[in-house]
């Protein structure tokens, strides 16, 4: 069969690829993507040889910071990220988890003055990838974390 | 104008959230302060001062010995002891609230019934706020007269076995207790009904930190003659998701007279009060008993903090001249 590009190259941004088909929205809130002003291209339920079906985002002329991507393994460990220059990969990152969240991950506790103030969360991942709130102390694994709403975050 | 002590109090601002941030040498430390306020609990080491209690959530105990210290030291006291007064009601943010507050008081002591209430405050306040609880999560007051009485008691702190008896699942003071005498080699005995056992995050938290402890189902003379510390706590019905449950287990659990018959003479027992049935009242005259005079070592362990909070040091309270003999 012919190869066949389905999502157009950039010049110049970031590709994240191979992103579980289901949490591309998720990927999209937590970059606030929908608050960009250059061309974003979004590809969902592609076709995978490894995966079955796959997400891919392609940004031009966006370059995110360590911190803005790491925050992306809350939802996805493990994702691959490709800087592009000149249509030319440079440089290939994986993210990592980071040892504090801000303001993304949202407290299952109800009671928890996080879920009743204006104010933003805060969580320390441990070792184990368990999620501990700053504030009430609740620890949340990794696999049952809720993203904090958009237009919620402080 | 200005409030006279902002300045001062931004400096040296502590807040007091939860136990587990202070160190052995602090707890240390802060025992040896409410056996100087023990010796002269009536002085003017806070005059001038204004500390405001702000009880979001009721608890006469904890606010009358709050302000109790401070009234004894010389302090003057501001403040709500229910919450349908304030603001809040009305739609008003904890921020808003304490920013407001702030501008008179020169430290905050606040209850709260979200978890989390006080490490929040303590963020955003630019004066001192002391934990007096928040929900079901910390209650360092209370763990810190738990500690006093405990050392008042068996003359130390370390190498002690400490039983801790009822509702272990949901009890605050028996997990700021695990938190606070990990430094301290303790040997702990656990002894609940299983729908109210010890959660297993602090069975963890004693294997991460190497605290021996024991679980045990039985409660009766044999069990509780091992006991140097007998912590009880009320089993509360409306913790029960099976009420049936409740009825078999709620008699197994009260502390009566003969089970004292083989305690070590060193023996005492403990109990955060409000008591319901838990402890036959027999028992109050018996020289094991000691939960009276732990609620009165509140007041000194909270003169401490009031202190410490506000940059008192030890030193200080050792040679204050406003002492009123």
């Amino acid at each position: 069969m012919k190869k066949q590009l389905m999502v157009a190259a950039i010049e110049n941004g970031t590709v994240i690829d191979h992103i579980p088909a289901e949490k591309l929205f998720a990927v999209v809130n937590l970059l606030h993507l929908d608050r960009m002003k250059t061309a974003v291209t979004i590809g969902y339920n592609l076709p995978s040889e490894g995966m079955g079906t796959k997400s891919i985002i392609k940004m031009a002329d966006k370059f995110f910071t360590d911190e803005e991507l790491n925050q992306l393994a809350v939802i996805c460990p493990n994702l691959t990220l490709c800087i592009i220059r000149d249509y030319e990969i440079v440089e290939k990152r994986t993210v990592c988890l980071p040892d504090e969240l801000y303001s993304i991950v949202r407290c299952t506790n109800p009671k928890c003055i996080t879920n009743n103030e204006p104010m933003h969360t805060h969580f320390h991942v441990d070792a184990q990838q368990h999620l501990k709130c700053h504030y009430c102390n609740t620890v949340i694994p990794l696999e049952d974390v809720k993203l904090v709403e958009k237009g919620n975050e402080n | 104008m200005q409030n006279p002590h902002h300045s001062v109090s931004i400096m040296e601002k502590k807040s007091l959230v939860t136990i587990a941030d202070h160190s052995r040498e602090k707890i240390e430390y802060l025992i040896q302060m409410a056996e100087e306020f023990e010796r002269h609990p009536n002085r003017r080491i806070l005059e001038g001062r204004v500390v405001a209690t702000l009880f979001f959530e009721p608890s006469t105990r904890t606010r009358l010995s709050f302000e109790t210290a401070a009234n004894r030291l010389g302090a003057r006291v501001i403040g709500f002891a229910d919450p349908k007064v304030t603001s809040g009601t009305k739609g008003e943010t904890l921020k808003d609230t304490i920013m407001m507050v702030s501008n008179y008081a020169d430290i905050i002591v606040m209850r709260h019934y979200l978890e989390g209430a006080a490490r929040y405050a303590s963020e955003i306040a630019p004066v001192p706020i002391v934990n007096a609880g928040d929900g079901a999560n910390q209650h360092p007051s209370q763990t810190m007269l738990d500690l006093y009485s405990i050392y008042k008691t068996q003359g130390r702190l370390d190498n002690l076995d400490i039983f801790l008896v009822g509702d272990l699942k949901y009890g605050r003071t028996v997990h700021s207790m695990l938190n606070a005498m990990y430094h301290f080699h303790p040997t702990f005995h656990f002894i609940a009904p299983e729908e109210l056992a010890m959660p297993e995050t602090y069975k963890t938290f004693c294997h991460e930190h190497g605290i021996r402890y024991v679980e045990h189902t039985d409660f009766d003379a044999d069990v509780i003659s091992g006991a140097d510390i007998l912590y009880m706590t009320r089993v509360q019905r409306e913790r029960f998701t099976d009420l049936m449950e409740y009825e078999r287990v709620k008699d197994r659990y009260l502390l009566k007279l003969p089970m004292l018959a083989k305690a070590r003479p060193n023996m005492k027992i403990l109990h955060p009060l409000p008591r319901v049935n838990e402890i036959e009242y027999s028992i109050d005259e018996n020289p094991h008993a000691y939960y009276f005079e732990q609620a009165r070592n509140g007041l000194y362990a909270r003169q401490a903090l009031l202190c410490d909070v506000l940059g008192i040091t030890l030193e200080q309270v050792k040679n204050d001249k406003t002492i009123i003999e």
